[in-house]
């Protein structure tokens, strides 16, 4: 039952992901990429993974998608419209399936190790997933934490120079 | 038959390929940028599926900051978007050729 959802929800997100490089219009794209970001919130609960569930359906899903959106509405885009050489796709799609290909082959090659951490199911349902994930960002991580929010503030900073009309 | 940790990477092969195959097909650039974001998630499902795998919450915590940089990068790319399509009125990458030979 288990395996029947997975294949379900990947097939999905598979659909989904191939309308985001299919669709003429930005718009079907960016809902496109929308239901490949819920269907991805899915596997992190899956995983046991909920906090960075609900963290991808706020960030992502919820910031990043709506800011596109935006900027599609703004910019007034409609579908391409000179015609797109097909020489050009074809190598693109010989890169892409190559791509696939090699990373498929290593994946075949390669085995799982089966080295256990710390961190066990029961200790996730135990001690809580956010608790765990904010153990480690606040201690072991804490220098990469603090950067982070200086890179935010660098790019809020730089996206509103870039974006003014008159500097 | 339980889930195991490759069927996860596989199919964040899978999403990834297709990130990339649009990332050098689309001549739109918002287009481009939500390729780009596609490739980041996928890396983000390797990186969950793994920790899981290996009971270790190195992965999480990076998954964590490859999304914040993705959200200060869609800030930073679509400003800089915005701004050029003040100057040419199209976001067609063809059109981005002043420093073309």
């Amino acid at each position: 039952m288990a395996h029947l959802f997975f294949y379900l929800v990947a097939l999905v997100a598979v659909v989904s992901g191939f309308l985001v490089i299919k669709c003429k219009t930005p718009v079907n794209s960016a809902i496109a990429l929308v239901n490949t970001f819920f269907c991805l919130a899915i596997f992190y609960v899956m995983l046991e993974a909920p906090f960075m569930a609900a963290i991808q359906i706020m960030v992502y899903a919820g910031a990043i998608m709506v800011l596109i959106l935006f900027v599609i509405m703004l910019l007034n885009l409609g579908s391409e419209a000179r015609k797109r050489y097909t020489h050009g796709v074809a190598w693109g799609a010989a890169c892409g399936a190559l791509v696939l290909v090699q990373v498929l082959y290593f994946l075949n090659r390669g085995e799982a190790t089966g080295m256990k951490g710390e961190v066990t199911s029961d200790m996730i349902n135990t001690l809580g997933h956010t608790e765990l994930i904010g153990k480690a960002l606040f201690t072991q991580f804490l220098l990469p934490f603090e950067i982070t929010s200086i890179l935010l503030l660098v790019a809020i900073v730089g996206a509103v120079v870039l974006a003014k009309k008159d500097v | 038959m339980i889930i195991s940790v490759h069927h996860y990477l596989v199919l964040s092969a899978i999403l990834f390929s297709l990130g990339t195959v649009g990332v050098l097909t689309r001549r739109n650039a918002i287009v481009i940028f939500m390729s780009i974001e596609l490739m980041l998630n996928a890396v983000n499902l390797s990186f969950i599926a793994l920790s899981r795998h290996l009971g270790n919450m190195d992965g999480q915590v990076f998954v964590f900051f490859v999304m914040t940089v993705a959200a200060a990068e869609a800030a930073v790319g679509l400003a800089l978007m915005i701004a050029f399509f003040r100057n040419r009125q199209s976001v067609d990458v063809d059109d981005i050729n002043l420093l073309k030979w």
